[in-house]
């Protein structure tokens, strides 16, 4: 309850939260609205956006429309965001729990693994896999989980490792509860809210990264997304401006969305001022 | 003594990184759907059977696997990236010739992004509440939501094509044939755009680091202690709080590095940059793999030497690193 | 001299909380007079509002907070009316201040040397030499060694005591008229505490300063004050000098204070306790490494050096020593929370030391835990209920059983029944302590080791948690291994004790004999260290 109403008096929280139900509303009511496929040409090529009421944001040089790329565009956003946070967290949680509840050398293994993946720079090795594995959703999905686990995994290891020595765990062993009853009953609970806000953040990070592959020609050939119709516009900026605009507002608005949304959990997740006193 | 260890223990583990990276590149390759010779040829080179087969040769591709990786790291380290069939050239040679240009864009976006992202950060927390901090904490927020390669179209639809004012593409005006001190102002022109448009994203995530970092500090003790001692807010601020605030923004940027690196390729497209970013975009074109593998080997390394420092440094300005690990 | 103004004069002052709180007033109606040459203590528990006016005092309350009436005359002059500059003129020149955590409130990344200096710099006071100087005959003064080498060490170098001796010393240098000490001896070891109350006792006396200190120990009170203000709920219930307050206190409050200082009963007698030993530890060994690497040698800290004892049903033992001592480590040991690197540990003749954790597990319930803090000890996401009966049922226990079990226990511990469905952070410190005993009951142990686990605890609650663990004992004839730094609550409470040293016990016995006739130099120490050793609580509410 205090949850909601802490949420509730942020207001750019709010703000993001609209945004984010209106951009899925979109992308799941794509079909309806624009029942022809957006590959497909419909109108006069290159118009400018309001030119043609029936195309308000304009058509591209091969008459397609700009808004119908737009509304698809969100279901591949949304869609990769979600799914390789998803994998990336599962990731990060297993590997980040084992470390930080057991210690020693597995800890300094699992340590030296996520290390490694932290230190490569990940947007090149995003792209190299994509490369190598054919760029489609899944390769993509894959690729961008790959690379996003690690700060979860050190994000979970500190706080396992942390609440693995806080006295109520302690009881718990000394009560004679197993290790895998105390992780998944007493110490995962304590530390699921970071990670709420860690993945929330991170769903906005993959989508930037999957525009990004799309936008270097590493999208997925049968969906349209926005980092591609912003890569093949890129050519004609001088011309139709518009082309590159509008898809490039909507990942701006929609990352945008989801930080704020991710700041507001965390603020309500974590007041500032919660006393000890109950 | 102790720096030694110290600096031994780094380097054995930026040997360790940079080895993973050769061995993720080999099994990328054997991972690939088919033939390996043919991932090491690229696109180009897979129809000429001369070439395949001298490669097969070359990385012993007909022995079992563990001769194959041993080859691999053989060839690799002894300084042999491959040939690019496509460019007729060795892949070492072509990546030296651009690191350089790539080097000069990060090296500038990461001062340029890490001062002004301090300067703000640190105003916002000083004026925290005011309408100075909002509008820089809205600002980072919305351009740490921008994608870069988008700031950098729109750049230069604005200051390039719009006003003029700023050069669109490349490093230096072709056959321009400036010398000495006018080459140099020519680069700096043309670094303007792409090292704002990749140092924007950071500089929005330094200042929101910093700001942060600065709250947390005046909130400790021995901030309260300084106030009872009658030390004046300016010097409270300039003498106990930025200091301690700063490191921990330096180890973030410094691990943030990579980054850094991956935004090049983007940016560098954008603006026909000849680096290596726009190197693996062309080979991404190409199918050039040998290219693509070696440009993502060599800014792994880059990135490595870039931690590698940072640390070094970081031993110098925090007193009590000596006694931790 | 015209013997008007005093040094300080608080004066009906009330200070406001936000809504949303228990109380309307952080403090209500103070007032208070601090003479030059004069320690003046303010006492209280937790939430009394005892470091509310100094906060106030030195402008360092936070920005919720705000005095709504009243004035705080400093020398005559209202502090509560200055404007940001010239209170800071005065901070650090008039009056000065000392923390509780002298670690955290030190800079980190400056050196102690510059950190004193700079009370002298902000002031406009000398030049670079002359500070220089004072530095070293500040750092001498407050009895640090080697001034001329510690000035450019880092906090993070010195112990907790130097520490604070650098906060005193900084404190000192403009010679302030007044200081201002909030708990400064509350994170401190006692040897430690016993050493920093004679510095700040011997400063006061040879500067005249008046002092005012905020604790919330009555052994404290009773070797330093000259007057007492004793605090309830952010109101004085009860002011004097230290002679009436202590001895001849009015209020039932500060009565019921004094009553609860632990003070080891000297005429008790305690039966011996017979019959089989319960648990036997023999030549117990456990070392910490640290560091190390390629060219260093680690850090070896022997934590439990050879400790041997026998424990039988019915009996206590307190383990009593600074921190450090290993005391803590033994307890961990004994519950297998840690590994052992030698010795026996024999429970009903079996040696634990071999068995591994999962061969273990299944012994468990026998030795239980009560542990030190009552906020982290209980698992903040799971109901009262959950957590007594987690144990039973992770033992095999029917569901149902357990949850009678832990109905029973409630009421027990003297708890409501309605706490089953509650959550921890619903309950006070004393209250989370008790649901902490009761877990540990609920598996029927026969020993119990009980780590610091009222330390943290306010005096009068930690009274009535100690009788509550001393009624419980007898009644259910268990073993109880007592851990504490503190001497008075082990004499008070445990039938022999152990004084550990640097891992090893250095002394053993009936509490009389140790605390009346100890032979160690390290015991002597210890006791003398006792705050208020000489003043007996027992006489003054009789």
């Amino acid at each position: 309850m205090s949850f909601l109403r802490r949420y509730a008096q942020n207001v750019g929280a709010l703000i993001g939260l609209a945004i984010l139900v209106v951009v899925v509303l979109v992308a799941l009511a794509a079909p309806v609205l624009y029942p022809v496929s957006p590959w497909q040409g419909v109108g006069e090529p290159l118009l400018g956006p309001f030119e043609d009421p029936a195309y308000p944001l304009g058509t591209d040089l091969l008459g397609r429309d700009i808004a119908a790329g737009i509304a698809y565009g969100a279901r591949v956003s949304l869609l990769i965001g979600i799914i390789s946070t998803a994998v990336a967290v599962v990731i990060g949680v297993a590997l980040g729990a084992l470390a930080g509840f057991y210690g020693g050398r597995v800890d300094d293994m699992l340590m030296r693994f996520t290390e490694f993946f932290q230190t490569i720079p990940a947007f090149a090795m995003a792209v190299v896999l994509v490369a190598i594995f054919s760029p489609n959703i899944t390769s993509i999905t894959l690729a961008i989980a790959v690379v996003s686990w690690p700060p979860v995994a050190r994000l979970v290891r500190g706080e396992f490792l942390s609440l693995r020595s806080r006295e109520f765990v302690q009881a718990a062993v000394v009560v004679g509860q197993t290790g895998p009853r105390i992780m998944a009953t007493q110490i995962l609970p304590n530390a699921i809210s970071p990670i709420i806000v860690t993945a929330s953040l991170m769903v906005a990070t993959a989508i930037l990264t999957e525009s990004s592959l799309s936008f270097l020609g590493l999208g997925d050939r049968n969906m349209m997304s926005w980092g591609f119709m912003i890569g093949a516009a890129r050519t004609m900026l001088r011309e139709a401006w518009w082309l590159s605009v509008f898809p490039g507002v909507a990942i701006l608005v929609t990352v945008l969305a989801i930080n704020l949304i991710g700041e507001g959990l965390n603020d309500a997740m974590n007041p500032h001022l919660r006393g000890r006193k109950g | 003594m102790k720096t030694l260890e110290f600096l031994i223990q780094r380097l054995a583990k930026a040997a360790f990184v940079v080895l993973g990276v050769v061995i993720l590149n080999f099994l990328l390759i054997q991972l690939a759907p088919g033939d390996p010779a043919a991932v090491l040829a690229g696109e180009a080179g897979a129809g000429d059977e001369q070439f395949i087969a001298q490669l097969r040769a070359q990385f012993g591709l007909d022995q079992p696997l563990y001769v194959q990786l041993l080859s691999y790291l053989q060839n690799v380290l002894s300084g042999d990236l491959g040939y690019s069939y496509r460019n007729q050239v060795p892949v070492a040679d072509l990546i030296m010739e651009r690191l350089p240009a790539t080097l000069l864009l990060t090296g500038s976006a990461f001062l340029f992004s890490l001062v002004l992202g301090i300067v703000l950060g640190v105003l916002a927390a000083y004026k925290r509440g005011s309408l100075g901090d909002s509008l820089i904490m809205t600002g980072a927020l919305i351009f740490y939501a921008t994608p870069l390669f988008w700031v950098a179209l729109m750049a230069v639809l604005v200051f390039s094509i719009h006003l003029d004012w700023l050069p669109p593409f490349d490093m230096e005006s072709i056959g321009a044939g400036y010398t000495g001190w006018a080459r140099v102002m020519d680069i700096a022109h043309h670094l303007v755009l792409p090292t704002v448009t990749l140092g924007l994203f950071f500089t929005a995530v330094y200042t929101r680091l910093t700001r942060a970092s600065m709250l947390e500090v005046m909130n400790l003790d021995f901030v309260k202690t300084a106030r009872a001692k009658g030390v004046p807010k300016g010097r409270i601020i300039r003498r106990h709080v930025l200091r301690n605030a700063i490191l921990p923004v330096f180890t973030f940027a410094s691990v943030q590095a990579g980054q850094l690196v991956g935004g090049a390729v983007l940016t560098e497209t954008v603006f026909a940059w000849p680096g290596i970013g726009r190197l693996m975009f062309d080979a991404l074109m190409q199918r050039d793999y040998p290219v693509l593998l070696g440009v993502f080997l060599v800014t792994a390394a880059v990135v490595v030497l870039v931690n590698l420092v940072a640390d070094l440094l970081y031993r110098f300005v925090d007193p009590r690193i000596e006694t931790a690990g | 001299m015209k013997p008007t103004t005093p040094l300080l004069k608080v004066d009906n002052l009330s200070i406001e909380l936000p809504a949303g709180f228990d109380r309307k007033y952080a403090v209500e109606n103070l007032s208070y007079t601090l003479e030059a040459g004069e320690i003046l203590c303010v006492v209280g528990e937790s939430g009394s509002g005892k470091s509310m006016t100094a906060n106030a005092i030195m402008g360092l309350l936070p920005s919720y907070l705000k005095p709504s009436s009243g004035r705080i005359l400093l020398n005559g002059r209202d502090l509560l009316v200055m404007s940001e500059q010239e209170l800071a003129r005065e901070r650090g020149r008039t009056v000065s201040m000392i923390f509780q955590e002298p670690l955290s409130a030190l800079n980190p990344l400056m050196t102690v040397g510059e950190q004193i200096a700079e009370v002298m710099l902000v002031h406009g006071e000398g030049d670079a030499r002359s500070r220089d100087e004072r530095v070293l005959e500040l750092l001498d003064y407050v009895g640090l060694p080697d001034p001329a080498s510690l000035r450019h060490s880092y906090p993070f170098r010195l112990s907790g005591g130097q520490r604070q001796r650098v906060m005193i010393a900084m404190a000192l240098a403009l010679e302030p008229a007044m200081l201002i000490a909030d708990e400064p001896t509350t994170a401190l070891d006692v040897t430690t505490q016993a050493q920093i109350l004679e510095l700040i006792r011997r400063i006061q006396r040879a500067k005249g300063m008046g002092v005012l200190f905020i604790t919330h120990d009555f052994g404290v009170v009773a070797d330093i004050a000259d007057k007492v203000v004793v605090m309830e709920k952010g109101l004085i219930v009860e002011q004097g000098t230290a002679d009436d307050v202590l001895n001849r206190p009015q209020h039932p409050y500060t009565r019921r204070l004094i009553a609860a200082v632990p003070h080891p009963d000297e005429s008790a007698t305690r039966a011996e306790a017979a019959g089989e030993p319960l648990l036997e530890v023999r030549n117990l060994q456990k070392t910490y490494r640290s560091g190390g690497g390629l060219f260093t040698r680690p850090r070896i800290v022997k934590a439990v050096d050879d400790v041997s004892f026998t424990l039988r049903r019915g009996e206590t033992l307190g383990v009593v020593g600074e921190s450090g001592s290993g005391k803590s480590t033994l307890g961990r040991c004994i519950l297998k929370l840690t590994d052992v690197d030698g010795g026996e540990i024999r429970y009903r003749g079996k040696d634990l030391v071999p068995l591994s954790q999962a061969a273990f597990r299944p012994m468990r319930r026998h030795l239980q835990m009560v542990f030190q803090d009552p906020f982290a000890s209980l698992n903040p996401r799971h109901t009262i209920g959950r957590i007594l009966t987690d144990g039973p049922v992770a033992n095999g226990v029917p569901m149902d059983e357990a949850q009678k079990k832990a109905r029973d226990l409630l009421a027990l511990v003297g708890l409501d029944p309605s706490a089953y469905d509650r959550y921890p952070h619903e309950f006070s410190g004393g209250q989370r302590q008790r649901v902490g005993i009761a877990r540990a009951l609920a598996l029927d142990p026969e020993l119990l080791v009980a780590d610091e686990s009222v330390s943290a605890l306010d005096v009068s609650v930690q009274a009535q948690v100690l009788d509550l663990m001393q009624d419980l004992q007898k009644k259910l004839d268990i073993a109880v291994i007592f851990i504490t730094h503190d001497l008075r609550v082990a004499a008070e409470v445990c039938d022999k004790i152990a004084v550990m040293y640097r891992g090893a016990i250095v002394e053993a016995g009936p509490p009389a004999e140790v605390f009346n006739a100890p032979r160690h130099a390290y015991t002597q120490k210890l006791i003398a260290a006792i705050p208020g050793r000489h003043w007996n609580p027992r006489a003054a509410v009789a």
